[in-house]
């Protein structure tokens, strides 16, 4: 590596000014006496401002500045499963090992363990041509991962000369070229560098995450972008945590960004020892984790979201379904905002800098459905914390959000006190896949699924309309039939919307349940109708035991059997009600 | 042998600014001589080739262009004994109790470093605050962050006060201790503060730092960040559970606004400046269990909303950080109601993993839980009464409004002396749920309600 010296000549908190160096932007440079890592961020005349990811404190002006030439990359390959990582992708237990309980300036330690052997299975032989991002064998590196390993997007189209199985490290040579250039196991690849793909698809498939009031209503495409806004303590990372557990995609990145360290101790934690709901595996063999909790270096913090997608990418590359949970957003942008304070730029709407809004839109554009170099469909789906500050939507990086993604999940305070979990408002909340989706949930679920959905959304808007006249008056002075819609919309807040992520079978609610559940509510309403308009009072139906039941059915391991006696209960019920009046 | 310089060009609110004759590290601490020989210290923000600025603890006044500046080479740090329990020291870390010099067994760095969040273990186990409102309903775990908000006027620093007293853990050898941090108290307020602490004996187990209103602004930056140093020493290096109580927060951010100010920062919401995220970030963090370590610190801030405004940059991006909040209430306040804990809106969001069976008992989560779901109902039934009058309501609703009056006047008040056991909280709990009817309690299991309601009870003993 070609290593130019130069010298500090300010520091001012995270950002470092050097002189005698001639980076590119985005070079990495390694600052001081210490080498601590810093990213060239700005160049004017023949002064380079740095960013700087780790504590400046004792940095001194003269101290060595080192130039390596290379943007901040990210190591690619096996091991990369159940790694925790920080904001720039040094492995926190490594660093933990070498360093103690606290992180200290300095360390360097390597993405991928270099010790470790890898059984490599060629699937091409000696003499076939190569392209970039075609794969040339695989290593299985968990029980249900084949860790494709395919030649790196950046390489030249080669014709191999010798490929062999065998026990690799990462970083030794497991295929000859003719022209000469090196193919590992790994490779390294600059963050803010989306990876290559031939081409974009219209995301078209739903990607379930088992929470009901997401599914039915606001669903998200696999490939798609949803943002979840919310004040504190509306349960964003709740969510989160549910979403990283549940989903059904081949590998999860979860990005802390600048959350709590508490919280993040209850994943790192707790992951490694939740099961995964569809291989039955440890929930870590599908996960990444990308820990940069608040009080680590706030420019690593800036770096963790890049990182973060640069290996969901990695992943996609071998046509896999990857999700990426980024908790929080608005961390992230406070990050540029801190930084680009420091460097004195002009700032935009509440002090955070005007590319706020494109590096946002650069961020949710590397998510996607996408055929891929070798011709096979990968997806990223791309899940967002918010955390406007006041819990107030109008701040910026709410509003540049909103711009870019196609799903809202408003979290909301009221509902919060309320204790109503997932406080996710369905007044204002949207997803734009909708319609898309209809199709695949008509045929994969049931024909009626868009218009069960819309019928239950119809009543809930009902309820806010009603529930205007009833502070005025009190709900005694409405008709029946208002009443009964009334009750209809508690019972799909209370029985269907809310749901405990902490309960072992109401966690998770399966697609075909979801429809099951939201479809006997509207039997019951429509029979209720019936009674009504036949005499029955509304007290009447209020307590008969179906509706009791009703309340229950979330819990129930057997749902489906629970619900259809319910239904025959409530049959029977009805036809007595109705042979009374 | 370290030089003097004598090149201040500009001195600007709590900042000085100086031509760069050495070339000094960031963060580095500096001793500034007046003319008069008196000293001031300071510590380097921002420095290049040609200037140094420095933030000045002690405040600007009586530095001229004849002041020289010395730089010690070394980040803030503190002296750091276990014999600092028992003493007040002023917001530096120097005793003010006219006590003798503390010598110091360890310095440490006042900025401390990060956790890695790998070596973090996560929080558990009950802490008793004597308060029912905090160990029933709101319940703190060690290592966790719970911070109070509060408004001005209100008796926020009463509860400090409280908790500081009667908080305790249960069922170990390991000792507890209480770092006590104020920030921009008035006299008086450190006068009642220093008395209560010798007068109730307190202090045996407490670190107390006062940073008076008329000391320095800027001392109050570094104030918390001593606390915490020594917080971390007695929890991470001797094996202590560590409560810490920082309070008022809010005269921090401002202090940290001011500086921002002088700076010509480009300032975030309210002036306030757009690290001040990050900066609470550093040292709320702090707070936590570590693997293979025995001690813990646990954090208490307490913060004044201006204008009771919990969408306040400070309260808010405080609230992000830390595992839920207590928020003190101005209309229980007005009731007479001490200590007034309004339970609604506040969270304790590691409650789960402090209470139970092995912890407190098998029925708290339910209790805690059913109480909540009642008040709530109870303080609509307010409301409604407000406009139809008591009679209107029925006898069910009428006892649902007994119990959200009762529940203030006999759950939520409290003697300033009265430590309630977790036992004692929850019988009261009971008594009060049991004047509800019974089919009412759907929250508690029928197993729980046959074994801890009042009622069953009796059917037993009958």
């Amino acid at each position: 590596m070609m290593a130019a010296k130069g010298e500090v000549i300010r520091v001012s908190g995270p950002v470092v000014t050097a002189g005698g160096i001639s980076p590119r932007m985005y070079d990495v440079v390694f600052i001081g006496m210490e080498r601590l890592m810093g990213e060239v961020i700005r160049i004017s005349g023949n002064k380079s401002v740095i960013q700087v990811y780790e504590d400046t404190t004792g940095l001194r002006v003269g101290e060595p500045v080192e130039d390596t030439g290379m943007p901040l990359s990210v190591e690619l390959g096996p091991g990369l499963i159940s790694g925790i990582y920080d904001g720039i992708q040094r492995p926190l237990p490594a660093l933990k090992d070498m360093q103690g309980s606290n992180l200290h300036k300095g360390a360097f330690t390597e993405a991928l363990d270099r010790k470790k052997k890898w059984k490599f299975v060629p699937c091409i032989g000696k003499g076939a041509r190569i392209s970039p991002g075609q794969r040339i064998g695989s290593v299985a590196e968990t029980k249900y991962l084949e860790h494709a390993i395919c030649m790196p997007p950046n390489m030249r189209p080669a014709t191999v000369t010798d490929i062999a199985e065998g026990e690799f490290s990462v970083d030794e040579g497991i295929c000859k070229l003719d022209n000469g250039e090196p193919l590992k196991l790994m490779h390294i690849w600059p963050i803010r560098q989306p990876r290559p793909y031939i081409e974009k698809l219209m995301p078209n498939i739903p990607f379930i995450t088992g929470q009901r009031v997401l599914d039915m209503f606001f669903p998200i495409a696999k490939g798609g972008t949803a943002a979840i806004p919310g004040g504190f303590g509306t349960g964003k990372t709740v969510i989160q945590h549910q979403l990283a557990k549940c989903s059904d995609s081949d590998i999860v990145v979860y990005v802390g960004c600048g959350e709590r360290g508490n919280e993040m101790a209850e994943v790192l934690t707790a992951f490694p020892k939740l099961e995964d709901m569809h291989t039955g595996e440890p929930l870590s063999q599908r996960t990444i984790l990308i820990a940069n909790t608040s009080n680590m270096p706030v420019a690593a913090r800036e770096a963790s979201i890049y990182t973060g997608i640069t290996i969901a990418e990695y992943f996609r590359d071998m046509g896999l379904g990857v999700s990426l949970m980024a908790d929080s957003t608005s961390r992230w942008a406070e990050a540029m905002r801190e930084i680009s304070s420091r460097m004195e730029e002009m700032p935009g709407e509440e002090g955070y800098p005007a590319y706020l809004s494109s590096e946002l839109s650069e961020f949710y554009e590397r998510a996607g459905r996408v055929r891929t170099l070798e011709d096979r469909e990968g997806t990223i789906t791309v899940m967002g914390a918010v955390s406007p500050q006041g819990g107030d939507f109008s701040e910026p990086v709410t509003q540049s959000t909103l711009r870019i993604i196609k799903v809202f999940w408003a979290l909301d305070t009221k509902l919060r006190e309320k204790r109503h979990y997932p406080a996710v408002n369905w007044l204002n909340s949207y997803s734009l896949y909708s319609d898309v989706l209809a199709d695949w949930f008509e045929k994969n679920v049931a024909k009626d699924w868009p218009h069960l959905s819309s019928w239950a959304m119809n009543i809930l808007h009902r309820e806010e309309e009603l529930q205007q006249i009833v502070q005025l008056v009190g709900s005694d002075s409405l008709p029946d039939s208002e009443r009964l819609i009334l009750d209809t919309a508690r019972m799909i807040r209370e029985f269907f919307l809310q749901q405990d992520s902490f309960h072992k079978v109401d966690s998770y609610c399966p697609i075909k349940n979801q429809y099951t559940l939201l479809r006997c509510i509207r039997d019951f309403h429509d029979r209720s109708v019936g009674a009504i308009n036949a005499g029955v009072t509304f007290n009447q139906i209020r307590n008969i035991n179906a509706r009791k039941d009703l309340s229950k059915a979330k819990y129930m391991d057997d749902m489906d059997g629970f619900l259809k006696g319910v239904m025959v209960d409530l049959r029977k019920e009805c036809g007595l009600w109705e042979e009374e009046a | 042998m370290k030089m003097e310089h004598r090149t201040i060009t500009d001195i600007s609110g709590p900042l000085v600014f100086m031509e760069a004759t050495e070339q000094v590290g960031y963060g580095e601490v500096v001793l500034i001589r007046l003319s008069d020989g008196s000293i001031k210290h300071g510590q380097v923000l921002d420095c290049s080739k040609e200037m140094i600025l420095i933030q000045v603890f002690e405040g600007t006044s009586g530095i001229d262009h004849e002041a020289t500046v010395k730089f010690l080479g070394e980040s803030f740090r503190v002296n750091l004994s276990r014999d600092m329990i028992g003493r007040i020291l002023n917001g530096a870390g120097n005793p003010i109790d006219g006590g003798p010099a503390i010598p110091p067994d360890m310095k440490k760095d006042v900025i401390g470093s990060p956790i890695n969040p790998y070596a973090r273990s996560r929080p558990k186990q009950f802490i008793e605050t004597g308060i029912s409102t905090i160990d029933g309903m709101n319940t703190l775990v060690r290592g966790q962050k719970l911070p109070i908000f509060s408004g001005n006027g209100l008796p926020h620093n009463r509860v400090a006060l409280q908790l500081a007293r009667h908080a305790k853990v249960y069922g170990e050898v390991q000792e507890f201790a209480v770092v006590f941090a104020a920030m921009g108290i008035t006299n008086e307020e450190a006068h009642s503060f220093i008395n209560d602490f010798e007068m109730t004996g307190a202090l045996n187990r407490a670190v107390v730092f006062l940073n008076l209103a008329n000391d320095p602004a800027i001392e109050r930056l570094i104030t918390p960040k001593i606390a915490l140093t020594t917080a971390e020493y007695l929890a991470f290096d001797l094996d202590m559970h560590v409560l810490v109580i920082l309070t008022d927060m809010t005269n921090y951010c401002d202090a940290l606004r001011q500086i921002g100010a002088a700076r010509e920062e480009v300032p975030g919401r309210r002036g306030y400046p757009g690290y001040m995220y990050t900066d609470l970030a550093m040292m709320y963090e702090r707070a936590g269990r570590i693997r293979g370590k025995k001690g813990s610190i646990t954090l208490i801030p307490i913060l004044s909303m201006p204008d009771d405004d919990i969408t306040h940059p400070i309260p808010d991006l405080t609230a992000y950080i830390t595992e839920g909040q207590i928020i003190i209430s101005r209309g229980l306040h007005r009731k007479g109601i001490y200590p007034p804990i309004d339970i609604s809106p506040s969270l304790s969001r590691l409650m789960n993993a402090g209470i139970g069976a092995d912890m407190t008992r098998e029925d708290h989560g339910q209790v805690s839980s059913q109480c909540y779901a009642a008040y709530a109902e109870g303080k609509e039934l307010a409301n409604l009464v407000a406009i139809v009058g008591r009679s209107a309501l029925s006898d069910r609703d009428l006892a649902v409004l007994n119990f959200a009056e009762e529940f203030e006047d006999r759950m939520v008040r409290q003697g300033e002396n009265e430590a309630r056991t977790i036992t004692d909280t929850l019988d009261l709990a009971w008594e009060l749920l049991a004047k509800l009817p019974v089919e009412m309690l759907t929250k508690i299991d029928p197993q729980t309600i046959a074994k801890y309601h009042p009622n069953s009870k009796n059917e037993v003993k009958g």
